[in-house]
């Protein structure tokens, strides 16, 4: 028995070290004089190509215009991330970022804890009490949230406008009310410009591992394709990067999520929809800095450029200026209040 | 056409399976535990991205899996027996660390916490549907591991010893038997044969992405129960649970069964055949024990 626990704790420690280990760059010197931001990354950590890359961006930019110190603490699992957050907060930073929903419940409680401190949460997520009203987050605490239908609902229509089949794809990564709400924005999009276009919906499964399942991805796009299906739409994760493999293999077309994707499979993803974090980073950091900042919700979506959709260079022969032309148009009505984007089933 | 599709889908999505849960059999009927079936697949399937993408060739990658997967099995084989410790509880602690390691190994090599760089696979690149099968090496490899596996087991001196340290150690090394050398053996067999599924998916892929397994290596170890721990019907249970799985993303557009419902087919399965509902389901009498 005994060796039984002195193997376990070699392999626990060995676990726990290397999640606590970070390839490069040891954390900047904390506090004193002038703009101290810590940053708590969610799983992954930095290079996940995601969020996590979006707020560190905006944290850049911050250092440079901004002139802010930032901290960046990458957590293990589960209960570091709490850790990390109260590390920042005893240590009086002026503003501490929790990147990803996970965050939600943690930073409610030390934003109570610490009322000098500011807080904010990327995808922090409004909790509802019994009567389904929206319950406000501390008045120290900004819950940053982006329109995510409203991007997606340009992808949708960028899909079936090129799309030349009146089939379109989605694949979501957990079936749950987060992505439902990606999925209804660009089914609206693909109906505001094809009426009688249908979009074949996909799930990877009903756990957070549907968010890290590439081969389920594949799978489930090499179906659609074969359905008929030329575009799909992703939202799930590295889930998604199966279905760009599919893409491939059947020279089709994939979208890309909240970064921009081109890379994974590049002449195979039509655009990404993108969530600006690091924009929504950087507008935190620049309140703070302005002592402008305030708690509440705040809603990034395409007037605030906190979602968008990718045409630039890699992409612009495969999207006409036609259709160019519409998006922008479909874009200026959602901003004008003229297109009302549904975000929930 | 619709038939061919589906099939090929099936067997595409059971040989990760298949591989796994020949290992389990294998370790299993020789006494040891194998709830790291997972991890094993995970290292596999990390070590076959890292082969192919420094060696720029599929075979070097299935190569550096299968050496991955006998490392890792080499631990849990040394833990549970050189030190006899709680097998279920080093199965875990495997796990724990192919996750952390390999996404530790990922930022290292690639500064990404999420993918590796796209890695050569097995055959063209732009085929798609049920052709696609035919180049895939693994998939060859995959379909006749079982029945292969049953040989092993049942006709074979070795498997013969594998099945008597499962049932009863002592016995068998009252006849001169060297048990833990044939679990050793075994365990390490099946750390290999775990981490050609994992190879499979990471080539298939051509790359590899943190936590790319997701959960496969204990579905294996439910079809591997689910078959009675026979490499036979483990090897159908693979085949069934890769159907079923088929036949929910096929439906999955039509809306008609709930994702969730298809999803717990296989644990649904596991628990009816545990429970003893179709035929009896007995374990290895010796598994999870360690011998003197």
């Amino acid at each position: 028995m005994r060796r039984l626990f002195g193997l376990l704790g070699v392999l626990l420690a060995a676990h726990l070290v290397l999640s606590f280990v970070r390839p490069e760059g040891a954390a900047t010197p904390p506090v004193g004089e002038g703009l101290d931001i810590g940053i708590v990354f969610d799983l992954g950590g930095r290079g996940d190509k995601s969020f996590n890359d979006g707020a560190y961006l905006g944290a850049e930019r911050a250092m440079r215009e901004l002139g802010a110190r930032v901290r960046f603490v990458e957590p293990g699992e589960g209960s570091d991330r709490e850790a990390g957050l109260r590390l920042l907060a005893a240590e009086g930073m002026d503003l501490v970022i929790g990147v990803g929903f996970i965050f939600t419940d943690d930073l409610t409680e030390l934003a109570n804890e610490y009322p000098n401190v500011a807080f904010a949460g990327v995808d922090y997520a409004v909790t509802v009490d019994r009567a389904g009203n929206p319950v406000a987050p501390p008045a120290n605490l900004a819950a940053l949230k982006f329109r995510e239908e409203q991007g997606s609902f340009l992808v949708g229509a960028l899909a079936a406008l090129v799309g030349n089949s009146k089939k379109l794809g989605f694949i979501g990564g957990m079936d749950s009310p987060l992505i439902h709400k990606f999925e209804v924005g660009y089914a609206a999009g693909v109906k505001a410009v094809c009426p009688d276009c249908q979009v074949i919906s996909q799930y990877a499964g009903v756990t957070p591992e549907a968010f890290r399942n590439p081969g389920r991805g594949k799978e489930l796009a090499l179906s659609a394709y074969q359905q008929g299906v030329n575009v799909i739409y992703h939202a799930s994760g590295s889930t998604g990067l199966g279905v760009f493999e599919a893409a491939r293999t059947m020279q089709k077309f994939g979208i890309g999520v909240d970064a921009d994707q081109f890379n994974e499979a590049p002449g195979f993803v039509l655009s990404s929809m993108i969530k600006r974090v690091d924009n929504a980073v950087f507008d935190m950091i620049a309140r703070v800095k302005d002592e402008r900042f305030e708690g509440g919700v705040y809603q990034y979506g395409l007037e605030q450029d906190g979602v968008g959709y990718v045409y630039d260079d890699n992409n612009r022969a495969l999207i006409p200026d036609s259709v160019r032309a519409r998006l922008e148009q479909l874009k200026a009505d959602i901003i004008a209040g003229k297109i009302i984007v549904p975000s929930s089933r | 056409m619709t038939l061919l599709l589906f099939l090929a889908q099936t067997i595409r999505i059971a040989v990760p399976y298949l591989f796994a849960a020949a290992g389990g059999a294998l370790a299993e009927r020789a006494g040891i535990v194998s709830l790291s079936l997972e991890g094993y697949m995970l290292g596999g399937a990390f070590g076959a991205a890292i082969g192919a993408y420094y060696g720029e060739s599929a075979w070097i990658g299935v190569m550096a899996g299968v050496a991955v997967g006998f490392v890792l099995a080499g631990m849990h084989a040394v833990g549970t027996i050189r030190f006899k410790a709680d097998q279920i509880v080093t199965g875990i602690a495997i796990n724990l660390f192919a996750v952390g390691i390999t996404r530790f190994l990922l930022q290292l090599a690639f500064d990404s916490s999420s993918n590796s760089p796209r890695v050569v696979g097995f055959g063209a690149d732009n085929v798609g549907g049920a052709l696609a099968l035919a180049s895939n090496p693994l998939v060859w490899v995959g379909v006749v591991v079982m029945p292969a596996l049953a040989f092993v087991v049942y006709r074979t001196t070795f498997g013969l010893r594998v099945r008597a340290v499962g049932e009863h150690p002592d016995a068998a090394a009252s006849v001169g038997v060297p048990v833990n050398r044939v679990r050793y053996a075994a365990v390490l067999g099946s750390g290999m044969l775990a981490a050609l599924g994992g190879a499979y998916l990471a080539l298939d892929q051509h790359q590899f992405t943190d936590s790319m397994t997701a959960g496969r290596g204990f579905i294996a170890l439910a079809a591997v129960i689910f078959g009675r721990w026979d490499p036979a019907r483990a090897g159908l249970a693979c085949l069934l649970f890769a159907g079923a799985e088929t036949l929910q993303i096929r439906l999955q557009a039509a809306q008609l069964v709930p994702s969730q419902f298809v999803a717990m087919i296989p644990y649904v399965l596991t628990i009816v055949a545990v429970a003893g509902v179709v035929g009896r389901s007995v374990p290895p009498s010796a598994l999870g024990r360690t011998s003197e």
